[in-house]
């Protein structure tokens, strides 16, 4: 299955790239103060009984002590402070989007999937999926972030760090892929039963073919081809499934899960649960809660049509 | 006047304090015993209890995050797993462990005969006893909390949470801050008022010092998740929208509320540790603690900066930039108290003659693994590098060294260093250094990989990974380690449960401490000392002579004890401390049936404040023998020769 990068430590953007220019400064820093306490430490601990001799007792000794101890607190308190410069003016770096026409993405969480929106100045022209978030490589996205239910965290550890969704809010943040790649997303805020499974894929490509994606992704459902793919359309409308999800251009127009219009031309299914083949949609649609326990999608009661069904979802490019 | 305890005088007043301060036998009277010592010892050995269940809880969640994709737990256990785990820790061990060992040790060291409130002592126990098998009780009948220790809303609201199960913990934590505010009070009194004569404030003890810190932390912290505990469950009970968006409340609330509780809540874990630290140092050291007016200010300053964090937990909410950089500051501050008192023990060591002796061994072990802690610390206080590693098993690590490295390793140091005052017998020192090796390698093994697992992506509380994230590896290693953490703290339960009974038998004084616990028997009279000592200087038993005086003077045949000045701790008055009583624990027995009740009908709460009525005219019923009027009349005058 496609899982894409997912290292903080290992970036492919340059938020994702000053951080960790942060992180490993502060990690050399760190590594140095701790060697220094310890060292000093041991020889407290160790040093001999000749060398305590001299100084056991001696008001100068003490003095002595008394200027190295002064003198260590100075330090660390310049190293704070040093630190603290670097922290805000990485702050302000990291909250400065580029100059660049950015790519407008609004991103909702949703217990426990990501619904995508590209807004669009005609309003036909927008396009909703979920779960799979392609950006152009180079072009600076900006995202807006709410939710629907419950408190969620949009985190692509290779790209950004991470920016809260929260209901009633609308929060911003922006990102950016360097090179092309999967890369891997995940809820990190803890938001009940499926937290585990509520990751997402960054796709990053090329301008030209992240267009090619985005006017795909605005054409309606393709029409039934085949005799198997019409009786699963019917199968589709007639059983529960369309109360919650909509594929463009038929009735189904239920909103409470993903937009499934484009769902055969997705990597993964149940947010990057399971991959999108054949036996697995099979498995996602007959019983969901073995795949994801406590999921709000109810087994789907189809006896015979299962196959025509499938044959109707993955004709869904 | 001088007094000497083997002196037939000296026996005959021993007879008299020892009934005046004894217990009654059976039931009745082991649950009317409000003696700190006794109350402290409970404390301390329930909070262990909570602490091997969450040690359990710990090491089923490892076993299931050991290899990807594991099925042993479904979500719905593991989330209610995590969330006792962290919960249990959190409130029923590490801070009322902490006030435990106070309760016990603070009376000794002020050189008194009991806190200064013993009935509010009982009841601060009996709530948090109740309090938390209330919670056991409920998660056994799978009606445990699940939305994390910190409960965020919406999820932990009537919509996401229905059930009880989130009323369940929104209960317990006021059955436990209402322990903890009972238990602070009663510190802040003692402290202040019943320090032996001639500890004037530059002379308390620093555990004495870190003690008073703490309390008055839990005092100013403990108000705001009260607050927030309450708008919660009147938003579950009673449908009020404080966090509900829709109707104009607002999710973040709770989390300013939660944090600016629950940060603090870390350093009142940490303070007492720092304490300690402190008495094993100068101990171990064999000299005074270097620059002790410096680590009192550390102490002082740790307690008030602590307050001002909260917001570091909130990096990634989306809060303002300049807001972000003030509590960046201000988290990062915090680093200056806490390195200045890390100096001042190694120069404390540095000039004293140190015993590697195992109190001092767990000191050291958590010098080495706080630091870690504490550097990764300094690190999540920056906002950038927070929204990377926030809620991930980064931050796992960091709060395990720091919370395990900075409160247990000293808590385990100070239990082995009072263990012969509270036992009479001395721990069995090799399968303790065992333990220590055991406990210190472990845990190296269980949560340093988790730094790593955070930086690679990999997010809290999720009870499954996919096997392609390729976090398999390290998360076997960190299971490893875990089994060896718990084999470690076995080890030290059977080094306890064999020199409980037959260690050897420890003297009044087995390490040469300086503060006054180690002035009485080993374990102590149930009035601590026949005659209550004074103190000449800092190091109080280090700097008394044969010509320290005592003090006498104070009724032996009731529960008197001696009020000092705040400031000088000169005497004042005599005061008269109350007999065992039941009523504390029938009360706090009615109030937990209105608290329980409570979360399941309203109208338990009028029905209930019927029978804490009844508890509380039952406890203040006045029922000793009226003062005869000579007593009544100019008090003695204290036989308190050459005052210090």
């Amino acid at each position: 299955m496609s899982f894409g990068l997912h290292s903080a430590v290992d970036p492919s953007g340059p938020q994702a790239a000053r951080i960790a220019q942060l992180w490993w400064l502060m990690f050399w820093v760190s590594a140095g103060v701790f060697v220094a306490v310890t060292a000093f430490l041991f020889v407290a601990l160790f040093r001999s009984a000749v060398s305590r001799q001299r100084t056991a007792g001696r008001a100068e000794a003490q003095r002595r002590t008394g200027a190295v101890v002064g003198g260590a607190s100075i330090v660390t308190a310049l190293i704070i402070v040093g630190l603290l410069l670097v922290d805000v003016s990485t702050t302000r770096a990291l909250a400065t989007a580029p100059a660049a026409a950015p790519l407008r993405i609004e991103v909702v969480g949703h217990q426990w999937w990501w619904e995508v929106h590209y807004p669009d100045e005609t309003p036909s022209q927008a396009v909703t999926t979920a779960n799979e978030i392609h950006i152009p490589v180079g072009r600076p996205v900006a995202l807006e972030l709410t939710s629907r239910d419950v408190i969620h965290s949009f985190w692509v550890p290779s790209l950004q760090g991470k920016r809260d969704l929260i209901p009633g809010h609308v929060n911003t943040a922006w990102l950016q892929a360097d090179v092309p790649g999967l890369f891997h997303g995940q809820c990190a805020e803890f938001c009940g039963a499926q937290h585990a499974h509520m990751a997402f894929l960054i796709v990053a490509e090329p301008e030209r073919s992240f267009s090619a994606w985005l006017a795909d992704q605005r054409r309606p459902a393709t029409a039934p081809a085949s005799a198997d793919e019409t009786q699963g359309q019917a199968v589709f409308l007639s059983l529960p499934c369309a109360l919650c999800h909509t594929v463009r251009g038929t009735s189904a127009w239920g909103q409470n899960g993903p937009d499934l219009t484009h769902l055969a031309s997705r990597r993964q299914l149940a947010a990057g649960t399971l991959p999108n083949t054949h036996g697995d949609l099979a498995e996602c649609l007959m019983d969901p809660h073995r795949v994801k326990p406590g999921v709000k999608m109810p087994p789907t009661p189809v006896e015979s049509g299962l196959q025509a069904l499938l044959a109707y979802l993955e004709s869904l490019r | 006047m001088t007094v000497d305890e083997a002196s037939p005088e000296g026996q005959r007043e021993r007879e008299r304090l020892e009934r005046a301060w004894d217990t009654q036998p059976g039931i009745v009277g082991w649950l009317s015993n409000i003696h700190h010592k006794a109350v402290g010892k409970r404390y301390i050995a329930t909070a262990f209890v909570f602490f091997a269940l969450a040690g359990v809880e710990a090491l089923l969640m490892r076993i299931q995050l050991a290899r990807p994709g594991s099925h042993l737990l479904n979500p719905d256990l593991y989330n209610q797993i995590f969330t006792m785990h962290g919960t249990t820790m959190m409130f029923l061990f590490a801070v009322p462990v902490m006030e435990g060992v106070a309760i016990y040790v603070v009376p000794l060291m002020i050189g008194t005969r009991n806190v200064a409130f013993p009935r509010l002592n009982a009841l601060s126990y009996y709530m948090y006893l109740f309090g938390g098998v209330f919670l056991y009780v409920m998660f056994f009948l799978s009606m445990g909390p699940d939305a994390g220790w910190f409960a965020y809303v919406p999820l932990a609201g009537p919509e996401y949470a229905p059930g009880k199960r989130v009323d369940v913990w929104a209960q317990m934590i006021t059955f436990t801050e209402l322990s903890a505010l009972l238990g602070a009070v009663e510190l802040v009194v003692s402290i202040m008022k019943m320090r032996a004569p001639g500890m004037s404030l530059n002379r308390i003890p620093l555990f004495v010092w870190a003690i008073l810190v703490d309390s008055l932390m839990i005092i100013f912290a403990m108000p705001a998740i009260m607050a927030a505990s309450s708008y919660l469950i009147l938003d579950r009970l009673i449908a009020t929208h404080f966090f509900n968006p829709a109707e104009g409340g607002d999710a973040l609330l709770w989390q300013h509320l939660f944090w600016f509780f629950g940060h603090p809540e870390v350093y009142i874990i940490f303070v007492p540790a720092l304490g300690m630290v402190s008495t094993i140092v100068s101990t171990f050291s064999r000299r005074p603690i270097f620059g002790y007016t410096a680590m009192v200010l550390a102490l002082v300053s740790t307690g008030f900066i602590g307050f001002g964090l909260w917001v570091h937990h909130m990096f990634a909410t989306g809060l303002p930039q300049l807001g972000l950089s003030f509590f960046s500051a201000a988290s990062m501050l915090i680093a200056i108290p806490t390195g200045v008192q890390i100096f001042c023990w190694i120069a404390t060591l540095w000039l004293g003659r140190p015993r590697l002796e195992l109190p001092l061994l767990f000191v050291m072990g958590f010098v080495v693994i706080f630091l870690i802690g504490g550097l990764t610390g300094v690190m999540l206080a920056s906002a950038p590098l927070d929204q990377q590693v926030h809620d991930t098993f980064f931050v796992v690590a960091h709060l395990h060294y720091v919370l395990i490295g900075g409160a247990l390793f000293p808590l385990l140091g100070a239990l082995v260093y009072w263990f012969p005052k509270m036992s009479g017998r001395m721990l069995a020192e090799t399968p303790g250094k065992w333990a220590f090796w055991l406990l210190f390698a472990g845990f190296n093994l269980t949560f340093f990989p988790m730094h790593q697992l955070g930086l690679r992506g990999m997010p809290r509380r999720v009870y499954t990974y996919p096997a392609e994230s390729g976090w398999g590896n390290l998360n076997l290693l960190a299971t490893a380690g875990g089994v060896v953490l718990g084999v470690g703290l076995l080890v030290l339960l059977a080094d306890v449960a064999w020199s409980v009974r037959r260690g050897a038998v420890a003297a009044a004084s087995p390490w040469g401490g300086d503060t006054l616990e180690w002035a009485t028997t080993s374990p102590p009279p149930e009035y601590n000392f026949v005659y209550p000592p004074t103190v000449g200087g800092l190091n109080a038993l280090w700097v008394a002579t044969d010509q320290q005086p005592v003090v006498a003077g104070l009724r032996s045949d009731r529960r008197e004890v001696l009020i000092t000045r705040t400031v000088d701790a000169q005497p004042d008055h005599r005061a008269v401390l109350p007999q065992d009583s039941i009523w504390p624990f029938l009360t706090a027995v009615a109030i937990s049936f209105t608290f329980v009740g409570s979360i399941f009908r309203a109208w338990f709460v009028p029905v209930g404040a019927v029978p804490v009525l009844i508890g509380l005219v039952g406890w203040f019923w006045p029922r000793g023998e009226p003062l005869p009027r000579e007593e009544a009349a100019p008090r003695r005058q204290l036989a308190l020769e050459d005052q210090p």
